[in-house]
């Protein structure tokens, strides 16, 4: 009898076990299946859409909307999201260059990745892909606590000039991350040697914002839409942000109104192994024009605050290709590449 | 009593049947999550959060929420059973409960843990009901030298867990240190012993360490002497607390809870210097002194405690401020977002539907973990009574299934061996295996707030001390290395009394055991 009890305490352990890593692990059975997509009518079915960090974090969210409306507006079926963290996202860069001319495999990414091909010196490049769409795109912004005493931005650079190592500069992502390019951008761009610049990395939003309400850092470097609580009740002061065009909701100037030449912005798109054909890729890319026209799409990009910045093809390869260049002089400059 | 009301308004929402059963779904998935080393309950929040788009936003919270506390509760059934930390947080646990298991009290150390967590976390829970805004404030006020202190306060809790020879104890503190070196420096960018493979860039996973050195290499030490001892199952005692545990229990739990809820309200706390702390705490003010190292219950007690009153603390500054202090509470921030919700100092204001029934839920989600784990602490009890080439066979599948479920990288399967050889060796040449842990966990902590600081203050050594609340505990701290000299003198000048002057001198019990129990040959 006692033995029996055990064993159905097991087998009911066994059962929820099975349960959590089952539904936490492969999503839809059916979706790990290679599919046949070689017709050309109907839906896509089969992608399955690698996140090059873990669940939970900005690139995973996009991939699993992205996958949510593709789904929900049947422009694709089947679509499942997978997690290869590691690295700034290099392993997962690393895993789809490898897959040379899959086209059940597409990778979401984004500024973030092109600086951590650099500093994790990975062999593997953004400029070796297929580059496929991007979606959205937001700008950064140059933010300070209420009580700092820099009111605009040009206070700022007047002392952030005067010694730049005294101002500590307060990033939610470790060098060659997005928040660590703006600054050091910034600083070219108004005149200071990047290598002078006095960056204190944050283990993201969470960590970063205490240290802007508390003052501890002089000025914060990051995206805006994580403090717009904070900004709308007046604790996060906003100097500037980096867009082409101000901030919907953000009473700033762009940094190209307050004469600094700078346009910064952290984008996410999707990419493709190397070695796609050009009907594959295109199957993929009409899938997501398809998906980016939907109602569900855009109202997605509402409730997360993301900014539309759709472009596809040879557009996004320029893109891609400008954006690699500009990260790695930055950060050769630094000599971190 | 305004609190009050809007409580049981929450329990009202929290109570109706739809969202009682998410909460009970919620910590039935956070129990076996927890139980499986590697999968926490950040990633089965993250992975479950697309499949709750169409659901009411309050009661997928109630569901996240009830996953959040139940990893905390599961995590310690592996610790005390199997000797495998399911969590970082429950590291400490495994130190005291699976000695206790192996004396035949697996069932008492269990209950200890379930107890101890319900009473933390529903103190934590109205602690967070009661004087959310006020904590919050204060935790948001700490800065990089603050946390500091407060680390190197954490790493005098590895002088309790040094063993016998001071310098293997030192030693293993060392390779813990070294091992928290591997990965990217967060200033500068640049590679620290990675030797060019991009999958040590992120450095080494606690969880994966852990589990390597505890279970693989405990694994690997029974099979090498299973020939010269007899194989003998582990006796499974009486199935329930008796008077005696409860009288031992019931203080470390409140001081447990004490400890952890400031450090999970502060954004750089985390659930583990405080169960170090507890830890370090109960083996000083116990009258059993004896028993510790060789599962002593307040050894459990205390860090179980501890732990699930830092679950609580944490949801303080996300509810407060919108604020995620850590990664689960991350992805229930993202959560939010997803359902339109704007988490943010207004939240109270704006969600008080969502946010109080999201409180009383966890009153709930604690009492139906308390109702679970209780009854199936004998239960589990009883699996101790596998043969042990069985018993450990299925630890190291379990050990290699979590260590997998980390990452989904083969690699991580090679670092676990050559960490669990590191673990025998270790076991060989009796060097304690803690002080690795506590030196990998808390070795980058202390090095990242130290630069922070030392950042901040552009260079200002001054930067190190300039906050009140860093100074206390630098005090603290002095008190406490003084103490031994004090007390020595006292006892020489100071009028004849005795004095338990020999509280140094006792630290080192728990490894001696280790010792013991290897020149015993588990008998």
């Amino acid at each position: 009898m006692r033995r029996l009890n055990v064993l159905r305490a097991l087998a009911v352990t066994a059962g929820i076990a099975l349960a959590a890593t089952g539904c936490g692990v492969t999503g839809s059975a059916d979706a790990a299946k290679p599919s046949s997509n070689s017709s050309a009518s109907g839906p896509l079915t089969g992608l399955r859409i690698m996140v090059p960090n873990t669940p939970g974090g900005g690139y995973d969210t996009t991939a699993r909307t992205a996958a949510k409306v593709m789904g929900d507006t049947k422009t694709a079926t089947n679509v499942e999201v997978f997690n290869l963290a590691g690295a700034g996202g290099t392993v997962g860069l690393a895993r789809l260059v490898n897959e040379k001319g899959n086209k059940d495999l597409a990778m979401l990414m984004g500024l973030g990745v092109v600086g951590a091909s650099y500093t994790n010196k990975s062999e593997a490049k953004l400029t070796g892909t297929t580059p496929l769409a991007r979606l959205i795109q937001e700008p950064g912004a140059i933010m300070v606590g209420k009580d700092s005493p820099y009111k605009t931005i040009d206070d700022l650079v007047k002392a952030w000039k005067e010694d730049p190592s005294k101002i500590a500069v307060g990033g939610g992502s470790s060098p060659g991350g997005p928040d660590h390019l703006l600054p050091m951008q910034l600083a070219k761009a108004v005149g200071i040697d990047p290598k002078k610049v006095n960056f204190v990395s944050f283990d993201g939003g969470g960590d970063l914002l205490p240290a802007i309400l508390g003052n501890k850092v002089g000025f914060a470097a990051s995206g805006a839409g994580e403090y717009i609580a904070q900004i709308k009740s007046g604790e996060v002061r906003v100097l500037a942000t980096s867009g082409e065009s101000r901030l919907e909701g953000v009473d700033a100037p762009t940094l190209k109104e307050s004469k600094i030449d700078l346009v910064f912005t952290n984008w996410r798109g999707i990419v493709a192994p190397p070695g796609v054909s050009d009907a594959d890729r295109d199957r993929i890319v009409d899938t997501l024009t398809k998906m980016h026209g939907s109602e569900e799409w855009k109202a997605a990009l509402k409730t997360r605050g993301w900014t539309d910045a759709f472009i596809t093809g040879d557009e996004f390869k320029t893109f891609l290709t400008d954006q690699d260049k500009r990260v790695a002089d930055v950060l050769k400059e630094l000599g971190l590449a | 009593m305004d609190t009050f009301n809007l409580l049981l308004g929450g329990f009202a929402t929290a109570l109706t049947p739809m969202n009682l059963l998410f909460a009970c779904l919620g910590v039935l998935l956070g129990t076996a999550v927890g139980v499986l080393p590697g999968i926490g309950p950040a990633m089965a929040v993250a992975l479950l959060l697309p499949l709750t788009y169409n659901l009411e936003p309050t009661s997928a919270l109630i569901m996240f929420a009830g996953i959040y506390y139940g990893g905390m509760y599961g995590g310690s059934t592996t610790s005390i059973l199997l000797n495998t930390p399911g969590e970082s947080s429950t590291v400490i646990t495994a130190i005291e409960g699976h000695k206790m298991a192996k004396a035949g009290r697996a069932a008492q150390a269990l209950a200890t843990a379930a107890i101890g967590s319900f009473v933390a976390g529903t103190i934590g829970t109205a602690l967070l009901a009661a004087f959310a805004p006020f904590v919050v404030k204060f935790a948001v006020s700490l800065g990089p030298s603050s946390y500091l202190a407060i680390m190197i306060l954490g790493l005098l809790a590895v002088t309790a867990v040094l063993g016998a020879s001071k310098l293997r104890g030192f030693a293993s503190l060392g390779l813990g240190l070294a091992i928290g070196l591997i990965g990217m420096d967060p200033v500068s960018g640049q590679q620290r012993l990675t030797f060019g493979i991009p999958l040590l860039t992120d450095g080494l996973d606690i969880v994966v360490v852990a589990v390597a050195i505890f279970a693989v290499g405990e694994a690997l030490w029974i099979a090498a002497h299973l020939r010269r001892n007899k194989m003998s199952t582990i006796p499974v005692g009486q199935p329930w607390m008796g008077k005696q545990d409860w009288k031992r229990s019931w203080k470390p739990w409140l001081r447990g809870t004490a400890l952890g809820f400031p450090f999970g309200a502060m954004p750089a706390g985390g659930a583990e210097v405080p169960t170090f702390l507890s830890y370090s705490i109960e083996k000083k003010l116990t009258k059993h002194k004896e028993e510790f190292g060789h599962g002593a219950i307040e050894g459990v007690a205390g860090p179980e405690a501890a732990n699930n009153a830092s679950a609580a603390g944490t949801l303080t500054p996300l509810l407060a401020l919108g604020l995620p202090t850590n990664a689960t509470a991350a992805v229930m921030l993202a959560a939010l977002v997803q359902f339109g919700i704007q988490p943010g100092p207004l939240l109270f204001q704006n969600e008080p539907v969502l946010v109080w029934g999201l409180i009383a839920s966890l009153f709930i989600g604690n009492a139906l973990l308390l109702l679970i784990n209780l009854p199936m602490a004998p239960l589990w009890a009883k699996l101790l009574r596998i043969p042990r080439p069985y018993l450990y066979a299925g630890i190291l599948f379990f050990a290699t299934l979590g260590a997998y479920a980390v990452n989904m990288q083969s690699f991580d399967l090679i670092i676990l061996l050559v960490l669990g050889a590191l673990g025998f060796a270790m076991r060989r040449f009796g060097l304690p295996v803690l002080p690795l842990i506590i030196g990998l966990i808390l070795g980058p902590r202390l090095e990242g707030q130290l630069r922070k600081a030392l950042q901040l203050s552009a260079g200002d050594i001054n930067g190190l001390w300039n906050e009140p609340v860093g100074v206390v505990v630098y005090a603290l701290v002095a008190l406490i290395l003084a103490w031994p000299l004090l007390a020595l003198a006292w006892r020489r000048f100071g009028p004849r009394k005795p004095l338990p002057a020999e509280a140094p001198a006792a630290a080192g019990t728990p490894e001696a055991s280790e010792a013991d129990r290897i020149a015993a040959g588990h008998s």
